[in-house]
């Protein structure tokens, strides 16, 4: 492959790590106060929590350009915010509230902010696969060096859409970065026992794409694995694709009892707690003291908490929202 | 006004294709043998040649992938004109075409559209099969969020393709394949919106409202029943969705008689659509009661006899409207 070709930008300033540690720890407290709100009740539909996936989301936004597209997934609220949505738009969206990104038509996995080039969070598993590929043809045809990034679940893995988007963006070189967030599930079934062949990565490479697994649980490595893929498709040289081993905090959806997981994997897992693992890292390294991470998550907790107010405290959307915007 | 030109109906769509490539660098084309071999049906011829590969995109046979892209490409500025060979591929874009480009605007609470065509051609007549033959207008009619044209003439054929490409929603452009080789005079005038119907004839004693290529059955059979004295109206919805309701209804108040031919099968179709509308808004002006033909349920047989069994034909419809003066 040629990715050797393309210079590795340098190693992330403190002030970058800092700021990824705070953008995991946003997501992690919002993800908890909407299954506080879900379990009470106040969430219209499912809702599916990212929380201990957040150094995928993290480690991968942080390393693009506002001009980048994304695509998400039904897991999709860390995303959102990696991408810088409004943390009080968001909840109110997710509240189905009139206050909410999108009127409160769209709730937590249809949310469309096209002001950030989030091609929005997807109910389809696989869904959002071709509009981010799709994002990389316009792109192209626009002379631009904007790159996108599709972002799925191990799932998907075994959709059809995946592997005729990677086939298309390797024989065009579209700027796409294919992230698959392997969780280990797709709701209560492991993936061992859905996905044939002996490797994951065998999925990219039959295409001849550079194909690379990082420790999902350490933003650094995810944003460094990033990184190098974002460059590589500024530069034309076409697609890459990341599997980043990631767990579940929680259940499938709000509610589910998770059975099927047992506890010495839970254990196992959540000692490696991408946000633990990030605050540490900048403690043992001086860029960050105790009172700095608290003060992180101080911050969090009030922009979630007013969030939740607001958007308690917002009205359902108008009755005659319902019949707009169906047509342009 | 330019002077009128003797195009076929796929000359009329390809030459509207040049016209918004040329006056718009964000229309672009894909779909499967577009490019440099100018598409199956020479719908495209050229195009590869003027515009390059970046805006002519030659696929691989992937329609499920290859569409979603189009429709992220359309999300991120572009206007794509995505093709499915036949009708019948239309099933394989389902998913992207129903729960993704239908759903965006509204689900984006208007801050984000899908400015796309797809195109592709249906239609029985030339023995293609099981198939190679459906028009899924009536699906496709049935999703909110979706427009849908069926055009009859070389020249809405022009001017519904150039409307479709400026429109800022999904729209499925049907080709009635039959029609392509039909010639008619094409004027390249100011861009049409869509929504809005033709009276193709105009008649006082029954209103045909007629799509796609029904049109021009309707227009034979009205010759016919013109030579007895009886004088057909012909509506053509040109577009399906939105359907211009009141061009339709103010015919039939005029005629007070109402038949709805279509194509396609006739069970849970179009001309239920229309002929309910009719009878909910026009009932008191009826003087029987509205009447429908269309194609039997069935899939369409390959036999060159059983084939012109399945649908209606110019006979059929003046029998018909026989029947409903009698
Ligand atoms: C096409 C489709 N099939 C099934 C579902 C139901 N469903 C929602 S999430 C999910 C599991 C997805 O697993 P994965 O892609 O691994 O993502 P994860 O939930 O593990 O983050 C399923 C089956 C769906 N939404 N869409």
């Amino acid at each position: 492959m040629t990715a050797q070709s393309v210079k590795t930008p340098d190693a992330p300033a403190p002030a970058k790590l800092l700021e990824m540690h705070r953008a995991m720890v946003l997501i992690r407290r919002f993800e908890e106060a909407v299954r506080v709100l879900a379990t009470a009740g106040a969430v219209p539909g499912l809702v599916h929590l990212c929380a201990g996936q957040e150094a995928t989301n993290v480690g991968v936004i942080a390393a693009l350009e506002p001009r980048d597209a994304i695509a998400s997934h039904h897991r999709g609220h860390g995303h959102c915010l990696a991408r810088g949505a409004p943390v009080d738009g968001l909840m109110a969206e997710i509240l189905g509230k009139e206050t909410g990104m999108c009127g409160g038509r769209s709730g937590s996995m249809h949310v469309i902010d096209l002001e950030r080039n989030n091609l929005g969070t997807n109910g389809i598993v696989g869904g959002g696969i071709p509009l981010a590929a799709g994002a990389a043809l316009s792109a192209r045809a626009r002379g631009s060096d904007a790159a996108s990034v599709c972002f799925f679940g191990d799932g998907a893995l075994n959709q059809g859409l995946l592997h005729e988007c990677m086939n298309m963006a390797a024989i065009w070189k579209l700027a796409v970065v294919f992230v698959c967030e392997n969780n280990g599930y797709g709701e209560f079934t492991a993936i061992d026992d859905v996905t044939a062949g002996p490797s994951l990565l065998a999925r990219g490479e039959v295409f001849g794409i550079p194909s690379s697994m990082v420790d999902g649980m350490d933003v650094r490595a995810v944003h460094e694995a990033a990184r190098g893929a974002v460059a590589r498709a500024r530069a034309g040289q076409g697609p890459s694709f990341i599997i980043c081993n990631t767990w579940r905090f929680g259940g499938h959806h709000v509610g589910d009892k998770q059975d099927y997981k047992d506890d010495a994997e839970a254990r196992a897992w959540r000692a490696r707690d991408p946000i633990l693992k990030s605050a540490a890292q900048l403690q043992d390294e001086g860029h960050a003291s105790e009172a700095d991470l608290r003060a992180v998550e101080h911050e969090a907790d009030a922009l979630v908490k007013r969030a939740v107010e607001a958007a308690r405290a917002a009205p359902e959307p108008a009755p005659q929202r319902l019949l707009e915007h169906v047509h342009g | 006004m330019a002077e009128p030109r003797m195009l076929t109906y796929r000359e009329a769509v390809l030459d509207a294709l040049f016209a918004e490539m040329r006056a718009d660098p964000a229309v672009m084309i894909i779909g499967e043998d577009v490019g440099a071999a100018g598409g199956v049906f020479k719908q495209t011829e050229g195009l590869f040649a003027e515009f390059g590969a970046l805006r002519v995109v030659d696929t691989p046979i992937s329609e499920p992938g290859a569409f979603g892209m189009a429709v992220g490409a359309a999300m991120t500025g572009m206007r794509p004109v995505f093709e499915v060979m036949f009708g019948d591929f239309m099933t394989l874009c389902m998913d992207q075409l129903v729960n993704q480009a239908a759903k965006v605007r509204y689900m984006s609470n208007g801050r984000a559209g899908v400015p796309l065509v797809l195109r592709t051609t249906m239609g029985t007549g030339a023995n293609l099969g099981p198939q190679h033959s459906q028009g899924f207008y009536a699906w496709a009619a049935h999703v909110p969020g979706l427009k849908v044209v069926a055009p009859a003439t070389p020249q809405d054929a022009h001017d519904l393709m150039r409307a479709a490409i400026r429109d800022d929603d999904p729209v499925l452009f049907f080709e009635d394949r039959m029609l392509y080789t039909a010639r008619g005079p094409v004027v390249a005038g100011e861009p049409q919106t869509l929504g809005r119907a033709r009276v193709v004839r105009q008649g006082r004693d029954v209103t045909i409202v007629a799509i796609g290529r029904m049109v021009a059955f309707a227009q034979a059979a009205a010759e016919e029943l013109a030579r007895e004295g009886v004088e057909v109206e012909i509506v053509d919805p040109r577009t399906i969705a939105p359907l211009d309701r009141r061009t339709i209804i103010a015919s039939v108040k005029r005629t007070h008689r109402a038949l709805v031919v279509d194509g396609a099968p006739l069970a849970y179709g179009v001309t239920g659509e229309i002929a309910s509308i009719i009878a909910e808004e026009a009932f008191d002006w009826l003087d029987a009661p509205v009447s429908r033909l269309g194609a039997a349920n069935v899939p369409v047989p390959i036999s060159r006899s059983l084939e012109p069994l399945s649908r209606p034909d110019a006979s059929a419809i003046a029998q018909r409207v026989r029947a409903m003066l009698a």
